[in-house]
């Protein structure tokens, strides 16, 4: 009835062109591979040695890193599965995935586009159509009046209707001025008048709009799904709640503190919502839900979702599969009544971000070593060795676990995120886990505004334990031996005639988690000692305080990578190390990486006099414009430089007053971390 | 379990053909009360070792120490600490030289630290004075320290890394030190010679560098001077003062800047001594390889029996015997050892075995040495010799047949001995105070006789007592370590790590061939 696609006919795929990158990308090859599809790949410049290009069966270029003129290039990516032989485009999520006229395009060219038919996701992108379409199947939406009757009476008239609470704000609004939340009909007068008092004060005008006010309000979503052939199942709801900067950290499946009619009622409503606009795929609703369980519809994601693999893990299944079946034209796998909702699943989206003081700065570089716990589902598009690129979602992984319930769960998350080791980028897992230690979360008491209204306990600075001194001077000590065969001094390490020797160790400085996350910060080159009192009885001091440690089970593990049992402070505990060229990653009690500069970096301003004079880029990232020439006299402070990184504006000031000497960059151009973008004289 | 502080990979060793040899049985029953005793006996020796060492590790005193700090200057221990590779094991020779040596004057580590350790993957001797110990004048004693570093130097091809910050010969002493053979000068004389046989000589200069001391640098292939701290001048600033009249600094006269960028000294111009460790192990860095010739097994058993129960077999009583196999099965590699001629001048124990995968022939005193036990000895050493084996000496000897007198250290050789080290417990001198003091009083004894006087107990005991007491202060390790007669005391169960070191260090000259067959007897 609305488009070719639509049509319910077994058409097998057998190549499926992912036009997507990343994890992602990633996810769908596993599955089409498992079903017997080939896949295809598509690739900018700037993913060129990706490891979802690696994977895929075919591989072919679409064009520069900028999105728009590659994974956004409709013409090339239909022309690509033209010549590649497929039959099918999988959008992902993001990029094309939500693009009706995408959709259309497929079908136009008879490929069949994995996801709803085009008129559903225009039917869901558009706001007002969506929610009155809701409201016509009885999903529950959040009401509002926004109108000509400005009377008292009116409005009045119109909370009542929408519901107590009610929000009542200023139209020509701002800044939280001209707000006021009316919790019941009683004081209802006395804060529209407040209200349209402040509003005439700070705008001159007092008109106003009223709307549901939803009280700590969480963000509850449903995944649903659709065939050709009028079934739609849900496969119960995921909690995503845990958000910065409006985007997900952690989700989980099944949302916490919900009694069971909730649920259902969720459910019967989302398919509701799925069947009113003839869905078909995979689909998410959202709703937003307040503390006594009632929730109102807030819009329909028309993809799979970042999120999708908790509801793959409390129901056994895969949905990525269920999607290719559909498109093929098979009836969904289950019915509604066959869906299981076993134990309790976290995802944790692991992010290159800078989340120092709440700002979660997203980043970009390489990353010098990735490595993931074995015991948990890894989706990932990266390998050690790789660029988080300033083009894409500087996304680096989830973390996936399950648990019987969700303190089970909850406990194997922190287990994994305590394994996963990234160097080279700040990541935002040191936060994560401060957040699954909070009680309020623990108890399941998850809401939007939850890092904003934690924020201080979250962000809160601790003493460092002792243990963490302890398996970081041992690391560095270990780290420095020569692991060679060449004879008997270079591995009778630390001995001495007659005395305990005794090494100094700078613990240099933090440059991962901890650096961007001040839980235990180890302060820069906090001298701690090593005494080796004898084969495997050491003594480790700082700041007056002595530990007297056990040292047992050394062994290498792989490259440049060692584990050691330790004991001490009446504890006993195993760390890994791991010796990258510039850093070591201490894995033990404490989950840390130092700096650890070759030593002539020391030397080096002793030796060539003052530094050179210059502004250089503070990450990768693209010059944006340049506000200065050669010969300009500039102040401290002054802005020189704009450029733009992870869609994010940074603005390159002067350090010192001076004059322009010469400008090393050009608009529009990229340039790397750590460029001379601004020479002074 | 036993293994020192290291990472271990996992690899296959290379050689296994002598894992055949069977592993020493022990006797020892480590609960018994003599065990017991002599393990009492000898941690009482040990803990005093460790406290003398202690105490000379002070170097020259707290005020010393302050004022050498607040020159910005490491102390000479730290500047070893930071030349050699993290982690590098220092074989420290002579920590008791100068000991008890001078009367009332304390010249802790003869003022001046030697021994062997990695700098920049390479084994060098390392010779750094002591500033805080009478500003690193050289004592006899100190000249005697520094000349044997450097003849293990040259014995055995090593680099030569001299840390410089002495004032020179201690004036008051200079007849003592400045002109003989074996003197200051002959310093130099090594310096020359070595670096004419190929054996690098690097020196940095860290402090003074006066008159004997600034030939060091001067003598040396390379040389670096640290900033604001080290000169080199043959005559100081006073000196100057009362030859011209003229007043000069130190800094001027002979600083880093007049010689690395005037005279042309000094190469290396370090801006701190942390900078100066780094530009020494940057030279040493660019030295050309050499081979090891020893055929080292990370891998190595370690002894299938605890070091320290050596002190329960040996205690400190040298009148009790004991098996000298329980020694040898707790220093050698998996406790195997392949017995030569076992039935055959038994006093004396032959045979081989490997320590760290190094090939040893080990002769071993179990008694009174025998006609046969030195044939027995003679007939090894010559098997030795033919197939490129190094020796290892374990000694303990109450004399060849009669009296002489009990002789108990670990030494290693090749030809001649490389090195010779000591237990705490034994006793080196040319025979025994009770035997010194009954040869004298039987001397006396007939003496009297023939005169016809009386001889009476309490003379006899006058006359034993002082000689028993001087020969047994004469003979103990401290005495002999303190003038160099050996190469150090050490911890007995710290033996397989010593000589593992020790053999380490010798291998990088090549074993000359042996010109003879092996004769039987």
């Amino acid at each position: 009835k609305r488009c070719a696609s639509t049509a319910p006919l077994i058409r097998p795929i057998q190549r499926v062109l992912v036009a997507n990158r990343g994890e992602i990308a990633i996810r769908v090859q596993n599955t089409a591979r498992k079903m017997g599809i080939e896949t295809v790949a598509v690739f900018s410049d700037a993913d060129r040695n990706s490891l979802f290009v690696k994977k895929a069966d075919k591989a072919f270029h679409i064009g520069p890193p900028l999105a728009a003129e590659s994974y956004l290039n409709m013409d090339k990516i239909i022309n690509t599965a033209i010549r590649s032989g497929a039959q099918a485009i999988h959008p992902g999520y993001g990029f094309l995935s939500e693009n009706a006229g995408f959709a259309d395009r497929c079908a136009q060219a008879g490929l069949v586009f994995i996801g709803p038919p085009a008129q559903a996701i225009r039917d869901m992108g558009a706001k007002n159509v969506s929610k009155q379409i809701m409201e016509d199947a009885k999903v529950p939406v959040v009401k509002g009046f926004h109108g000509e009757d400005q009377s008292d009476a009116n409005l009045k008239k119109k909370s009542q209707e929408i519901g107590y609470p009610v929000m009542l704000k200023a139209v020509y609004g701002g800044g939280g001025k001209g707000m006021r939340i009316a919790w019941n009909e009683a004081e209802f007068d006395e804060k529209l008048a407040s209200a349209r008092n402040e509003a005439k004060k700070s705008f001159g005008n007092d008109e106003m709009l009223v709307e549901k006010f939803v009280e700590k309000p969480r963000h509850v979503e449903v995944q649903v799904f659709g065939d050709h052939h009028g079934n739609y199942v849900h496969l119960w709801e995921r909690d995503c709640s845990v958000q910065r900067r409006h985007q997900k950290i952690i989700e989980e499946a099944p949302a916490p503190n919900m009694a069971h009619e909730t649920r259902l009622k969720l459910g019967e409503s989302a398919v509701r919502a799925a069947a009113a606009v003839g869905y078909v795929g995979a689909g998410t609703v959202e709703f937003i839900m307040d503390p006594r369980g009632e929730f109102f519809f807030m819009e329909m994601n028309t993809r799979l979702q970042v999120e999708h693999p908790v509801s793959e893990t409390i129901t056994g299944t895969d949905l990525v599969e269920w999607q290719l079946r559909v498109a093929q034209g098979e009836k969904l796998p289950l019915k509604q009544s066959e869906i299981p909702l076993n134990g309790h699943a976290f995802e944790c989206r692991v992010y290159a971000e800078d989340t120092r003081k709440g700002a979660f700065m997203p980043t970009a570089g390489r990353l010098n070593y990735v490595d993931f716990p074995e015991d948990a589902r890894i989706d990932t598009g990266v390998v050690s060795g790789d660029e988080v690129s300033i083009h894409y979602d500087p996304m680096i992984a989830k973390v996936v676990v399950w648990g019987k319930d969700r303190n089970v769960a909850a406990a194997k998350l922190e287990s994994a995120l305590a394994r996963t080791r990234i160097s080279g980028l700040p990541t935002n897992i040191d936060f994560v886990r401060r957040v699954l230690a909070h009680p309020e979360f623990a108890a399941g008491n998850v809401y939007t505004d939850f890092i904003p209204d934690h924020h201080e306990e979250l962000f809160a600075e601790s003493e460092t334990p002792a243990e963490i001194y302890v398996e970081s001077a041992i690391a560095h000590a270990l780290s420095t031996l020569k692991k060679s065969d060449a004879g008997v001094f270079q591995n009778l390490s630390f001995f001495r005639i007659n005395v305990a020797p005794k090494y100094v160790f700078k613990i240099g400085k933090i440059i991962s988690n901890f650096r961007t996350y001040s839980k235990c910060v180890i302060s820069d080159g906090k001298d701690v000692t090593v005494r080796f009192d004898s084969e495997n009885r050491l003594t480790v001091s700082y700041d007056g305080n002595s530990y007297e440690t056990l040292l047992n089970d050394i062994e290498a593990i792989g490259d440049n990578e060692f584990k050691f049992t330790l004991e001490a402070n009446g504890r006993r505990w195993s760390t890994v190390v791991k010796d990258l060229p510039e850093t070591l990653m201490v894995n033990g009690v404490g989950q840390n990486e130092y700096a650890t500069p070759a030593v002539y970096e020391a030397f080096d301003s002793l030796a060539g006099g003052a530094a050179s004079h210059s502004a250089v880029a503070p990450m990768p990232g693209i010059i944006e414009k340049i506000l200065v020439k050669p010969g300009d006299q500039v102040t401290t402070g002054q802005a020189l430089i704009v450029m733009t990184a992870m869609k994010m504006e940074y603005i390159i000031r002067a350090p010192e007053d001076s004059t322009i000497e010469y400008i090393k960059c050009q608009a529009g151009k990229n340039v790397p971390k750590n460029a001379v973008l601004v020479q002074f004289a | 379990p036993n293994c020192s502080v290291q990472v271990r990979n996992h690899h296959c060793s290379a050689d296994k053909s002598t894992h055949q040899w069977a592993p020493i049985k022990t006797g020892i029953d480590n609960s018994s009360e003599d065990f017991a005793a002599n393990d009492a006996e000898m941690k009482v020796l040990v803990e005093d070792l460790k406290a003398k060492i202690a105490k000379i590790e002070q170097a020259g005193g707290e005020k010393a120490v302050k004022l050498h700090r607040s020159r910005g200057k490491m102390l000479a221990r730290e500047r070893i600490d930071g030349l050699v590779d993290a982690g590098s094991p220092f074989l420290e020779f002579s920590q008791l030289a100068g000991y008890e040596m001078y009367g009332k004057e304390e010249v802790p580590s003869g003022g001046i630290l030697t021994g062997i350790g990695i700098v920049s993957g390479r084994v060098c001797v390392i010779v750094a004075n002591d500033a805080t110990v009478k500003g690193g004048t050289y004592y006899p004693i100190t000249v005697k320290k520094h000349l044997r570093a450097q003849e293990i130097a040259r014995e055995n091809n090593l680099p030569c890394i001299y840390l410089v910050d002495s004032g020179g010969a201690n004036l008051p002493r200079q007849a003592d030190i400045f002109a003989d053979t074996q003197h200051f000068g002959r310093i130099f004389y090594n310096q020359a010679t070595m670096s004419s046989q190929g054996i690098p000589q690097l020196a940095v200069v860290m402090g003074s560098c006066t008159a004997g001391g600034a030939y060091v640098p001067a003598m040396s292939d390379q040389a670096i001077i640290v900033k604001g701290t080290g000169t080199v001048f043959l005559g100081g600033p006073p000196l100057v003062k009362a030859a011209t009249g003229e007043e000069i600094s130190a800094e001027e006269l002979g600083g880093a800047d007049l010689h690395c960028g005037e005279s042309g000294v000094t190469d290396y111009y370090a801006h701190s001594d942390q900078h100066a460790l780094y530009l020494a192990r940057s030279c040493i860095a660019g030295l050309p390889p050499v081979e090891e010739q020893m055929t080292f097994n990370p891998n190595a058993d370690e002894p299938l029996y605890p070091a320290e129960e050596i002190y329960g077999i040996v205690g400190s009583n040298l009148k009790k015997t004991y098996d000298v196999r329980e020694v040898i099965a707790r220093i050698v590699d998996g406790s195997r050892f392949h017995e030569f001629k076992e039935r055959y001048g038994e006093t004396l124990v032959t045979g081989f075995a490997t320590i760290y995968g190094q090939r040893v022939g080990i002769l071993a005193n179990n008694g009174v040495l025998f006609a046969e036990s030195a044939m027995k000895g003679a007939h090894f050493i010559e098997l030795c010799c033919q197939r490129k084996i190094p020796l290892l000496f374990l000694q303990n000897i109450t004399g060849f047949m009669v009296s002489l007198e009990y002789l108990f250290n670990i030494s290693f050789n090749l030809f001649e001995f490389r090195y010779v080290f000591m237990w705490p417990n034994s006793r080196i001198s040319v025979m025994g105070g009770e035997q010194a003091a009954n040869v004298l009083s039987t001397v006396q004894k007939e003496k009297k006789k023939r005169e016809g006087a009386e001889w009476t107990d309490q003379q006899d005991l006058e006359l034993r007592k002082p000689v028993e007491e001087k020969f047994e202060k004469e003979g103990h390790p401290y005495f002999a370590s303190a003038r160099l007669w050996d190469d150090g005391v050490i911890d007995p169960k710290d033996t397989r790590k010593v000589l593992g070191l020790a053999f380490q260090s010798t291998l990088q000259k090549p074993i000359p061939e042996t010109k003879f067959g092996v004769f039987r007897m």
